[in-house]
C-alpha cells in the first residue's frame, strides 16, 4: 500500500492506500451486517487476518534476507519491518515490559488501515484495528511464536494513537513424526 | 524459512478455504457475489466524492464515462481502460486487456479461472455502479472475463 501523495503504483504489487482503507471499511460494515454483535465481528477480523498473517509470512521471507531472531526484540524488528514493507506505515516500537515479553507497536496520529471511518455508538465495542492483531498472531505462529495481542489505545475512539501491545507466550515446540530431522 | 514449512506442515493453521467456509455457513455463490458486488457500491460511492472534490461538472453521461474509464481506472488499477465503446443509447462497454485482479492468482484448469475470476470482477462492477450512482446516474454493471487477464464491463444506464 503506498501513501497518499507520494507517487502510486509504480510496481505491481502496490495498491492505492485510499482504496484499501475504503475497502476495508467495507468489508467491516459487510461482516458487522452479517454477525451484528460486536464481538462477533472482532472474531471474524481476528481470523481474517490470522488467515493473512499466515499466508504472508512466506511471502515476507522469500522478500528478505533475513536470518533467524534470537531474541524477540528482533522480532519485534521484523514486525515492525514487516509493517513498513506491507503497509507502507512503519509504527515505533517501544514501551516494552521490565521482563522483555510485552512492546507496543504505536502508530502515533494514525491508524494505518482506518481513515474516514465514524464509530456508531452501539459498535463501540468493535475493533476495528483487530485485523491486524490477527496478521501478527498468525505470521508469529507460523515461525512458532505463540503472541497475544490486544489493542491498548485506537486512533479511532478519540485516543492519541493506535497502539497494539503485543505478549510473548511461549515457543511452539514441533511435534515432529518418527523418521524426520 | 524451511523449519517454518515442516512446521507448517506439521502443525497446519487452522486456516479454511472459500469452497469450506461456504459449504460451512451455506451459503451459495450468488449470496457471495452480490455481497461483494455491494462492498464496491459502497467503495465507489466514497471514491468517487473524494476524487472529484475540486473537479468540475461534467458536461454530459460521456465525459462521465470517460473520466471512470481514465482517472477513475489510473487511480485504482493504474491503468486506462483500453476501450469504451458505447451505442449512444444508454449502453457502455470498456474493455481493459490486462486486468490487475485477475492476474494475481492462479487456478488449476480453465473453468476453474472463470469460476474464480467472478468474484474478482464482481467487486470493480460495484465500484462502477457506485462512482456512476454517486454522479446521477443509476446503472446496471455486469462484467465477464473473455481471456485470461481480459475483462469486459459493460454498463446499461436505467433511465426513468
Amino acid at each position: 500500500m503506498s501513501s497518499k501523495g507520494k507517487a502510486p503504483l509504480l510496481d505491481a504489487s502496490k495498491v492505492n492506500a485510499d482504496l484499501i482503507k475504503l475497502t476495508y471499511g467495507a468489508l467491516v460494515a459487510q461482516i458487522v451486517k452479517d454477525y451484528e454483535r460486536p464481538e462477533d465481528v472482532n472474531k471474524q477480523l481476528d481470523k481474517l487476518g490470522y488467515n493473512i498473517g499466515v499466508r504472508l509470512v512466506e511471502d515476507f521471507i522469500a522478500h528478505h534476507n533475513i536470518p533467524r531472531c534470537l531474541d524477540f526484540r528482533q522480532t519485534a524488528e521484523r514486525i515492525q519491518q514487516a509493517f513498513r514493507f506491507y503497509l507502507g506505515m512503519q509504527p515505533s516500537v517501544g514501551n516494552w515490559s521490565p521482563a522483555g515479553n510485552e512492546f507496543s507497536l504505536t502508530w502515533e496520529q494514525t491508524n494505518p488501515i482506518g481513515d474516514f471511518v465514524e464509530f456508531p455508538d452501539h459498535l463501540r465495542p468493535l475493533q476495528y484495528s483487530r485485523v491486524l492483531c490477527g496478521a501478527i498472531r498468525g505470521g508469529c505462529e507460523m515461525v512458532q511464536i505463540d503472541v497475544t495481542i490486544n489493542i491498548a489505545r485506537e486512533f479511532l475512539l478519540a485516543d492519541s494513537a493506535t497502539e497494539l501491545r503485543v505478549k510473548f507466550n511461549k515457543r511452539l515446540e514441533d511435534a515432529l513424526p518418527v523418521g524426520e530431522d | 524459512s524451511l523449519k517454518a514449512r515442516k512446521h507448517a506442515r506439521n502443525n497446519p493453521p487452522e486456516v479454511e478455504k472459500l469452497d469450506e467456509s461456504m459449504k460451512r455457513l451455506n451459503v451459495t455463490p450468488d449470496v457471495v457475489l452480490s455481497k461483494l458486488e455491494g462492498m464496491g457500491y459502497q467503495v465507489g460511492l466514497r471514491l468517487i466524492e473524494r476524487l472529484l472534490k475540486d473537479h468540475q461538472r461534467f458536461k454530459d453521461e460521456l465525459e462521465i464515462m470517460k473520466y471512470i474509464c481514465t482517472d477513475l481506472w489510473k487511480y485504482i488499477y493504474d491503468k486506462q481502460i483500453d476501450t469504451l465503446r458505447t451505442n449512444n443509447h444508454g449502453t457502455y462497454v470498456f474493455t481493459d486487456n490486462t486486468f490487475k485482479p485477475l492476474t494475481f492468482f492462479s487456478v488449476e484448469g480453465v473453468d476453474q479461472y472463470y469460476a474464480a475470476a467472478a468474484r474478482f470482477i464482481t467487486f470493480p462492477c460495484g465500484i462502477i455502479r457506485g462512482a456512476l450512482s454517486a454522479l446521477g446516474i443509476r446503472s446496471a454493471v455486469s462484467a465477464k472475463a473473455t481471456t485470461v487477464t481480459a475483462c469486459v464491463f459493460e454498463v446499461i444506464v436505467e433511465r426513468s
